[in-house]
């Protein structure tokens, strides 16, 4: 095992991300149990005062998880001397099999407690809480999720031994090997680009028709985590190869090195923001009909849709500039 | 405007200690003129004045404004109704110590967002119609009883509330200053404000201005007379 | 603390930049002794090692200053027999300059007095800071060396990927040598500063735990007149969120001001005070170096661990407390 203050520090976060969760957690099930809105009587004045404090943990469980997603993959990143094999943060990540479960589990935490903060703001905003019980569900979905991200993040740092001989990128991400990573690395070029492209255009018509039919609301979520699944493999597949210019190197993870400008926090911050808002909008559509939040959902579903479009535009804005800037020629 | 529906109040239900300050009051309360809620300490006047003015729900009973049903709302929604509906005069002043005469009329306006020069320029204009426009920058330790609850006064009407609440707003005051506060909550209501004022002090009850007393004794109403 | 490590981590990676792919070393019961000129023609005939030569170097310790200096023979200078470079470091203690002469104590007890012909620039000092450049004949005289032994060998290999397997032929062909690769030596360098920093990081925990108990306690601990304050805001029409957010801004703004402030002093005091405090720790307990600056460099990471470490543990102590100080039942100033 390793002790590098960033991994104190993730672990410091991982902690009290899980403390504050499960804190949020517990005043949730007495919610659930005890809540009676038609009640004057102090015990529901007391819960509807710890509602108050769940948002402000909650708030602060999204702030935590985002600095710890950027620190995690720096970590991973700053670590790649220390294995050999790995020369970034995916070798880092590959030295035991816990290494990309806490990333996953990191950025649906993230996807998570977004959501759930839109959900509430919502809420709020309803003078009678009528999403009051769909938000505690979630929250009580989310806690444990929250533990096992600690957890496995702690068996990740616990199983980092440095005479491990990993694989990195060159060989995950590439085109020869096996695995979902492989798998995406070897799309080739052209099919991958026109995915890539198809995807913003469905994403576009999916707007139009959301826009235009609330009630296309979950699947207008689900597109906009289709499409932050496709941007990423578009990512892996090919766009990483333009800004390398090397047809080889496939990783997501060297985009946030210097040597690259730093253009993967251009790239992702974006994708991720846009990502949160349209899954936003598209699940807060079914509760338009609720009669308290008549008023509010319509402006805060334009809002999110505007909001994640404009990321999406800025992302395919940067991708394209990337590619066009390129000296890498894929396609012939 | 306002009605009460067989309203109670219990304070720590459930426990030993358990008191009820409010036993199902109806009440109904017209726009505009004075009324004074009288009665002995502990007879509910102030839960009652709390329970109008949105600062606490009731235990039982109904509570509606201009029809619109207010017993059931979630404290964030009584605030909202608060900030607008209601000015607050208190017994102590409740003026918050350390910040100057203007800073502590506009304290009810920053939750509003509205922008500062506007903000500052009503609370000078308040200031100056109260008499205190030269005191507006010192800070409130210093000002006399007189004025401590005159900027208490400017203070309520910040937000330019239809109803003024007062509790007890004679109570720290000689009674000198007492006809003052009395005759400025009188120009006030015939302004067309609905002024409500619980108090003991026959000072107040027995005043010319006065439209309405009830009386109250140990949560019940007990009595309800127009002047 | 975390500067100063990160400092010396950059310094480290500067100066094995240029530093040989392999070297090579003789060992005799273990311990590392002077490389026979025979070594060297073995070393080239093998197969990918496409140069390979001796190299003299060694340490001298010098009473007048109590520090030792690193001696390196510089080929490439072309310097006579009685002339000599120094590092700025050394120039700087014993307040000699290029024209002066500087004496050593050879191994047979004669003096030697040699020319200074040069003082080395400080771009990165810890590498340059002791040493003594000087030319082989010199340096021979200084240790009394005999003619046909070197220090150690570097080599240079035509494939760099192909180093590790070079090394295995070397151990194969030369079985009392030690080949030593440049990664490896990256790595331990790498590992030995972030395993330091991080045990010093946790013993400093006990100083954060200190510190969020203080956090909490301030929070927590409401006085009367702040309860009152709060009960009339909420009267006169703050709302429990008003007050919350408003307790958050205060608790965000003054640990976020905390850590500039802690930022910057500790930058200032590591890359310009010479980082007293911490130094001992992670350069090895010894004083390694008379003096030496760090290059002052800011790293992204760094700041986010800082972050993580101060501003969010202060932020979760006052989370609850604030959240307390906000629930006060806005009739209490009516009842107060």
């Amino acid at each position: 095992m390793l002790i590098t203050p960033a991994i104190v520090a993730l672990q410091l976060i991982a902690l009290s991300v899980a403390g504050t969760v499960l804190l949020a957690a517990g005043f949730a099930w007495k919610i659930l149990r005890h809540w009676n809105i038609h009640s004057g009587s102090e015990l529901q004045l007391r819960l509807e005062r710890r509602t108050y404090l769940i948002s402000t943990l909650l708030g602060f469980a999204l702030g935590a998880e985002l600095l710890s997603l950027l620190l995690f993959a720096q970590t991973a990143e700053s670590l790649s001397g220390q294995f050999v094999g790995a020369m970034c943060a995916t070798g880092v990540l590959n030295v035991n099999p816990f290494g990309f479960p806490t990333l996953l589990l990191k950025i649906a935490l993230f996807f998570l407690a977004a959501l759930w903060l839109l959900l509430n703001r919502v809420d709020n905003r309803g003078y009678d809480y009528p999403l009051v019980r769909v938000k505690y569900g979630l929250l009580l979905a989310l806690a444990p999720l929250a533990l096992l991200e600690g957890a496995v993040q702690t068996r990740f740092f616990l199983g980092l031994e440095p005479e491990v001989i990993t694989s990195c990128c060159g060989s995950l991400f590439s085109a020869t090997g096996q695995g979902v990573a492989a798998e995406l690395a070897g799309l080739p070029a052209r099919p991958a680009l026109v995915l890539f492209y198809a995807m913003s255009g469905l994403l576009l018509v999916m707007e139009l028709a959301f826009r235009r039919w609330p009630q296309l609301g979950p699947l207008f979520a689900a597109t906009n985590l289709l499409a932050f699944t496709v941007t990423i493999a578009g990512i892996v597949a090919f766009l990483s190869l333009y800004v390398y210019e090397n047809p080889n190197h496939h990783c997501p993870f060297c985009l946030l090195k210097a040597g690259y400008d730093y253009v993967g926090y251009a790239l992702y911050l974006p994708l991720f923001a846009a990502t949160a808002a349209g899954m936003g909008a598209g699940i807060i559509a079914p509760f338009h009909r609720i009669v308290s939040l008549q008023a509010t959902i319509p402006g805060e579903m334009r809002h999110l849709t505007g909001l994640a479009l404009t990321g999406f535009g800025v992302f395919y804005g940067l991708a394209t500039w990337l590619i066009l800037r390129s000296n890498l020629i894929l396609l012939g | 405007m306002i009605a009460l529906h067989e309203v109670s109040k219990v304070f720590n239900q459930g426990q030993p200690n358990e008191c009820r300050a409010l036993r199902e009051v109806s009440l109904r309360l017209e726009r505009g003129g004075i009324t004074v809620f009288k009665g002995p300490s502990g007879s509910g006047k102030t839960t009652l004045l709390t329970l109008i003015g949105c600062l606490a729900r009731p235990t039982a009973g109904r509570i509606t404004l201009d029809g619109r049903l207010l017993s059931n709302l979630p404290e964030r929604f009584l605030t909202e109704v608060r900030r607008h509906t209601f000015g607050f005069v208190f017994q102590q002043f409740n003026l918050i110590r350390g910040l100057t005469v203007l800073d502590n009329v506009m304290l009810p306006a920053y939750p509003l967002g509205k922008p500062h020069r506007e903000l500052r320029d009503g609370a000078r204009a308040l200031l100056d119609r109260f008499g205190l426009g030269a005191k507006a920058d010192s800070r409130v330790e210093w000002l006399s009883g007189g004025e401590a609850q005159r900027t208490a006064l400017a203070r309520a009407l910040i937000n330019d509330p239809a109803v003024l609440i007062a509790d007890e707003p004679t109570a720290n005051l000689d009674s000198a200053l007492s006809r003052e506060v009395l005759a400025l909550l009188g120009e006030l209501a015939t302004q067309g404000r609905t002024v409500l004022i619980s108090s003991h002090d026959p000072l107040v009850f027995e005043a010319v201005q006065v439209d309405r007393i009830i009386e109250l004794h140990d949560g019940r109403m007990v009595g309800d007379s127009r002047c | 603390m975390l500067l100063l490590s990160q400092g010396l981590r950059r310094e480290a990676t500067l100066l094995l930049q240029d530093a040989p792919e392999v070297v090579v070393q003789k060992l005799i019961a273990g311990r590392h002794d002077p490389l026979p000129a025979a070594w060297l023609d073995t070393l080239r005939r093998i197969r990918g090692v496409s140069s390979a030569r001796g190299r003299l170097w060694g340490y001298y310790y010098d009473p007048a200053i109590k520090a030792n200096y690193t001696l390196m023979v510089a080929p490439e200078r072309g310097l006579a027999a009685d002339e000599i470079v120094v590092g700025a470091a050394l120039a700087r203690i014993r307040q000699i300059g290029v024209g002066d002469y500087l004496s050593l104590r050879a191994a047979d007890g004669r003096p030697l007095s040699l020319h200074i012909v040069g003082v080395l620039d400080s771009a990165s000092e810890l590498l340059g800071a002791d040493l003594l450049l000087l030319s082989e004949t010199g340096f021979r005289q200084l240790f009394q060396l005999p003619p046909e032994v070197y220090t150690d060998a570097v080599l240079t290999v035509r494939n760099p990927r192909e180093a590790s397997t070079v090394a295995g032929k070397i151990a194969l062909a030369l079985p009392a040598s030690r080949p030593i690769l440049r990664a490896e030596i990256l790595r331990t360098y790498d590992a030995v500063f972030h395993w330091r920093e991080g045990m010093v990081f946790v013993a400093l925990g006990s100083l954060l735990l200190a510190f969020l108990i203080l956090a909490w306690d301030k929070a927590a601990g409401l006085s009367a007149e702040e309860k009152r304050e709060i009960g009339i805001l909420k009267a006169i029409g703050w709302e429990t969120g008003d007050i919350l957010r408003m307790k958050l801004w205060e608790g965000t703004l003054l640990s976020l001001t905390a850590f500039l402030v802690g930022y910057l002093l500790a930058w200032w005091q590591v890359f310009h005070g010479g980082a007293r405090l911490f130094a001992p720790v992670l350069k090895g307990w010894a004083v390694l170096y008379p003096d030496f600056r760090l290059t002052p460099a800011v790293d992204l990471q760094q700041i986010l661990v800082l972050l993580a470490v101060t501003v969010l543990p202060y932020i979760v102590a006052t989370l609850i407390p604030g959240w307390r100080a906000a629930i006060i039942d806005p009739d209490a100033a009516m009842r107060g």
